[in-house]
């Protein structure tokens, strides 16, 4: 893997998510019935830090869960190096909530299909938006992102690396080639 | 680390890792049981037999739950109204099975060694759910499994193993399971039922049920096997409650959170009494809820290794 570019920096990807919290409460017309869930791993930080900043403008604790999509790939026949089964933990109702689904980088889609079909196992929720730090495009499904923290346009023989301080150590976004 | 296996015979077999990724999946799977839809798509599309060669409905349900709990489709053999009544071969039914596109076989044999020389000649996973007086391992994973929950760890723990250890598979899985992992293992019960060479594992003997207990971080207590008593010597069932039973009196002078596990059915009165069965350290029906996780484990990574060597 050979790095590029440095897409954002620690300060940008602060801005990036505090930008996607005001969205979400000026979408959702504040609050009340709003629960996040990230999907693991970065996408559960991304949603800690989200539901952090929508505290401090809101002075509302919004529910936040996480959520593994293992068993939910539709790739799973076929995974190259066995997926880990992690947890999921969603210990509130989403019936009838407005949710806010969150991951690090969007892509193909599938990660998404997969995460929407294992939210539906849990309930019927009013609505799931979502919301990713990075989108690079080369989408394989119908699926778009209501909060996006960049837009990036890539090739497919590049990488998209999220690197945030809970999991790496720094947090910053790269672009790498692929060798 | 990867799981590489198609099939899971025993934990002699397993290594410390791999007994742990087990158990680490296992946590993951657990939550899926306390969903309102008790149901992932992991292993739809495939397909699971229960053969059962020895009566068991803990074990055989608890497979099945699991299996469909991952959107499996399982089929149950009871063997005494099959072509097994016609004199078939374990390898020829096992066979067929396999010439039915199953993906695993779940197998219970009363021959020690049944699940090993299937596993040989078959290319689809068999899980073994025990054979004969060799190893039952969903059953030591669901109570190591346990233990860890409840104790935080396993490494350094005390572990008392008391009762029909000789007639026992799951004290051999428990055995294999726990010393890899670090514990140590003491197996009680009178002489008879101790069989010769055991140590070897690594466990240590003793038939002072008292002193055991003293030391115990929690006590696996075996279900006397009387069933399996032809002749053979075998205690007087009264007589093992009295100088071995676990007893509120004997717990009252052991380690205060003592855990006490009993893989089941319990002969209330004879391994232990009543009070202790349900009593407050006993974790005997959590063991049967982790029994799904840890089978929805098993059955999850057997069948990704398969598909890995594809």
């Amino acid at each position: 893997m050979k790095e590029k570019a440095k897409i954002l920096d620690q300060e940008g990807i602060n801005r990036a998510i505090m930008r996607i919290a005001h969205e979400i409460i000026e979408k959702n017309k504040g609050v009340s019935g709003l629960c996040i869930v990230g999907i693991r791993n970065r996408g559960v930080y991304l949603a800690e830090r989200i539901a952090d900043c929508i505290k401090k403008i809101e002075s509302a604790n919004i529910p936040t869960g996480a959520l593994d999509i293992t068993l939910y790939r539709d790739d799973l026949a076929l995974a190259s190096g066995q997926p880990l089964v992690r947890k999921t933990e969603i210990d509130f109702d989403i019936n009838d909530q407005n949710l806010v689904l969150v991951d690090d980088v969007l892509y193909t889609g599938r990660t998404i299909r997969a995460a929407l079909d294992a939210l539906i196992d849990f309930g019927r929720p009013k609505s799931i938006q979502l919301a990713v730090l990075v989108d690079r495009g080369h989408r394989e499904l119908p699926i778009r992102a209501d909060f996006v923290g960049k837009n990036i346009p890539t090739s497919n023989k590049e990488s998209v690396e999220v690197h945030l301080q809970e999991s790496d150590g720094s947090d910053e976004v790269l672009i790498a080639e692929k060798e | 680390m990867a799981w590489t296996k198609k099939d899971l015979l025993g934990l002699e077999y397993l290594t410390q890792e791999e007994i742990e990724l087990i158990l680490d999946t296992a946590e993951s799977f657990k939550e899926v049981s306390t969903r309102e839809i008790k149901k992932v798509p992991a292993l739809r599309g495939k397909t699971a037999v229960n053969l059962f060669y020895e009566p068991s409905t803990r074990t055989r349900v608890s497979f099945e739950v699991a299996a469909k709990r991952l959107s499996a489709d399982v089929i149950n053999i009871a063997t005494e109204t099959s072509s097994v009544r016609k004199g078939e071969t374990l390898i020829d039914t096992g066979k067929n099975i396999q010439a039915l596109k199953a993906d695993i076989i779940i197998m219970r044999h009363n021959y020690s060694g049944a699940a090993n020389m299937l596993a040989r000649a078959l290319d689809i996973s068999v899980v073994n759910a025990g054979d004969g007086w060799h190893e039952h391992p969903t059953q030591a994973l669901l109570d190591i499994f346990t233990l860890k929950e409840k104790l935080g760890k396993i490494k350094g723990l005390n572990v008392a193993i008391v009762g029909d250890i000789a007639h026992s598979r799951v004290a051999r899985s428990n055995i294999w399971g726990l010393t890899k992992l670090g514990a140590n293992v003491t197996l009680c019960a009178p002489e008879m039922l101790i069989p010769v060479g055991i140590e070897l594992t690594g466990a240590k003997t003793s038939s002072n049920i008292d002193e055991v207990l003293k030391k115990a971080d929690a006590v696996n207590v075996l279900r006397m096997q009387f069933e399996r008593d032809e002749g053979a010597a075998f205690p007087e069932q009264l007589d093992y409650f009295k100088k071995f039973g676990i007893t509120e009196e004997r717990l009252a002078k052991a380690k205060k959170d003592i855990v006490v596990m009993h893989p089941g059915p319990i002969n209330r009165g004879i391994e232990m009494s009543s009070e202790v069965a349900d009593g407050a350290n006993s974790v005997i029906l959590e063991q049967v809820t982790n029994g799904i996780a840890v089978r929805m484990a098993v059955l999850f990574l057997v069948s990704q290794a398969k598909e890995a060597k594809k």
